[in-house]
């Protein structure tokens, strides 16, 4: 099966975010004064060929402890789905 | 002579001059590619500064797979001297060499400018022949330089006396302050400044001389 996944990069609790504070910091000015909480992140997207849903994400989760978070200041948020792609359905 | 080997990876950028710092301080420092899967008989390494791999995904993250990283890691094990300088400190971070991380600059400035240091420990192979409380001036040029660790690994970091360098004034939001740790065994020395920069009078301080002195383990001359 092939999936597609998006992995939302995010810093941890606790974490600085000069992003997300500066972008935060500029609202007011555009009329936005109702907007709070501002992070910023990465969106990484990719497929994934798998036997089934519970190896893909075993596979995802160790993709991002690896290579795509630094643990020390990052998580990750995993969306994973059949992939519609109906070439990719063949092929995989 | 001292053999240096100064890994360059794609975007590195402070190679050449590590490697003439260096020679300055007596060293003979030589160029390792990092798809090079050995180091060759070198005596110390230094991972300088620059934008290895772009910087994508993050400072560091794709350089630590690079086929040289693993002979760099295992130098590291046998207690061979480590230097990473800015970009360099990054990719050892990365790599799992010392611990911690470095972040975006608190004021998400890229900051290029010179400033103080204070040698907080002698016991690192960076800072040996420097005496505590040294204070020293060296060019900082760097986005991603505070430097950041879990609230257990800095109480290590302080009890261990592994903290080896702070700034006096601290520039980019760094916790305590630091600009430069070693690991556990002393040998992995990471700093955000550039001594190499400091290695001679025209470049306006020579403070980065004693520094690589001590890494190469040349004598003070």
């Amino acid at each position: 099966m092939t999936f597609d996944v998006l992995v939302e990069v995010r810093l941890r609790p606790g974490i600085a975010d000069p992003p997300g504070a500066t972008i935060e910091r500029s609202l007011p000015a555009l009329g936005f004064e109702e907007v709070a909480g501002v992070s910023v992140g990465k969106a990484i997207r990719f497929r994934l060929d798998a036997p089934d849903e519970t190896t893909a994400r075993a596979r995802v989760d160790e993709l991002c402890r690896r290579f795509l978070t630094n643990p020390v200041m990052e998580d990750a948020a995993v969306t994973l789905v059949p992939s519609a792609d109906a070439d990719a359905a063949v092929t995989g | 002579m001292t053999r240096v080997g100064v890994v360059v990876f794609p975007g590195t950028n402070c190679e050449h001059d590590v490697v003439e710092a260096l020679g300055r301080v007596g060293a003979d420092a030589e160029l390792l590619w990092h798809t090079q899967p050995t180091l060759g008989d070198v005596d110390a390494v230094v991972v300088p500064g620059g934008f290895a791999h772009g910087d994508y995904l993050r400072p560091g993250a794709i350089a630590r797979f690079s086929p040289v990283m693993a002979a760099v890691a295992e130098f590291a094990r046998n207690g061979g001297p480590l230097l990473g300088i800015c970009n360099g400190f990054q990719v050892l971070t990365e790599a799992g060499l010392l611990p911690g991380a470095l972040q975006k600059n608190r004021d998400l400035r890229f900051i290029c400018t010179t400033v103080a240091v204070r040698v907080e420990s002698t016991r690192s192979a960076l800072t040996a022949g420097t005496p505590e409380g040294t204070v020293l001036r060296l060019p900082i040029n760097h986005f991603e330089g505070s430097y950041l660790c879990s609230r257990e690994t800095l109480a290590e970091l302080r009890s261990d006396d592994r903290i080896v360098l702070r700034y006096l004034e601290n520039p980019n939001g760094s916790i305590d302050d630091i600009a430069g740790i070693c690991s556990e065994g002393r040998n992995v020395v990471g700093l955000m400044p550039h001594p190499e920069r400091a290695s001679d009078v025209l470049l306006g301080s020579t403070d980065g001389l004693p520094l690589l002195r001590s890494l190469v383990g040349a004598t003070v001359g």
